[in-house]
């Protein structure tokens, strides 16, 4: 059970909130945007590894 | 013992997402996916003996192997698609999540045809 993958997403979450606050306080809207989609970009890279994993677990166990 | 360590890991990941929620939701979705992941990879290793004994059993009962395999694809295609159609669900597309349930309901129909098949053959075979 890897549970540092949860840890590490939401790091990731606290970490882009603050920078798009920041981001939006001097006023550079576009760069808040970005960095949101980095964000979403590298979690979602996680979540599929996780989900290939998944699937894969699943194709052994069950021999489909 | 493995309950409490699941329990933890789902306490810890509602409020990491709780948290997450009001700046950003996407992430707080994306925990909830990885945790539903995490729980459902290590519950389903433990699966693995129980797996063995079900085959042991098919095989002194002399069930075909056909009818076994199966009758396993239809279990993993059920607990795939409820895994899908939650996190779905969980996103707020209700829609989506319906489609995916019916996908997996179609293809559990496809993979029972030949025992359906079966059952006919011998309907026919008794009725002269």
């Amino acid at each position: 059970m890897d549970v540092d993958l949860i840890f590490k997403i939401a790091a990731i979450g606290i970490v882009i909130a603050v920078l798009n606050r920041v981001l939006n306080q001097s006023g550079r809207e576009e760069m808040a945007m970005m960095t949101t989609l980095a964000g979403v970009v590298v979690v979602l890279m996680m979540v599929i590894s996780l989900i290939s994993n998944l699937f894969n677990s699943v194709r052994t166990m069950f021999h489909l | 013992m493995d309950i409490m360590k699941i329990v933890m890991v789902g306490i810890i990941a509602a409020l990491l997402a709780v948290v997450l929620k009001e700046e950003k939701p996407e992430m707080a979705f994306a925990i909830s996916i990885v945790t539903g992941l995490v729980i459902f990879v290590f519950v389903i290793t433990k699966l693995n003996s129980v797996m063995m004994v079900l085959k042991h059993f098919a095989a002194k009962a002399n069930i075909d192997v056909l009818y076994f395999s199966t009758i396993l694809k239809v279990i993993a295609i059920a607990y795939i698609t409820e895994f899908g159609a939650q996190i779905c669900r969980d996103a707020g597309e209700g829609a989506i999540a319906s489609k995916v349930e019916f996908a997996g309901k179609v293809l559990i129909m496809v993979i029972a045809i030949p025992i359906l098949a079966a059952l006919m053959d011998i309907m026919i075979k008794i009725i002269p």
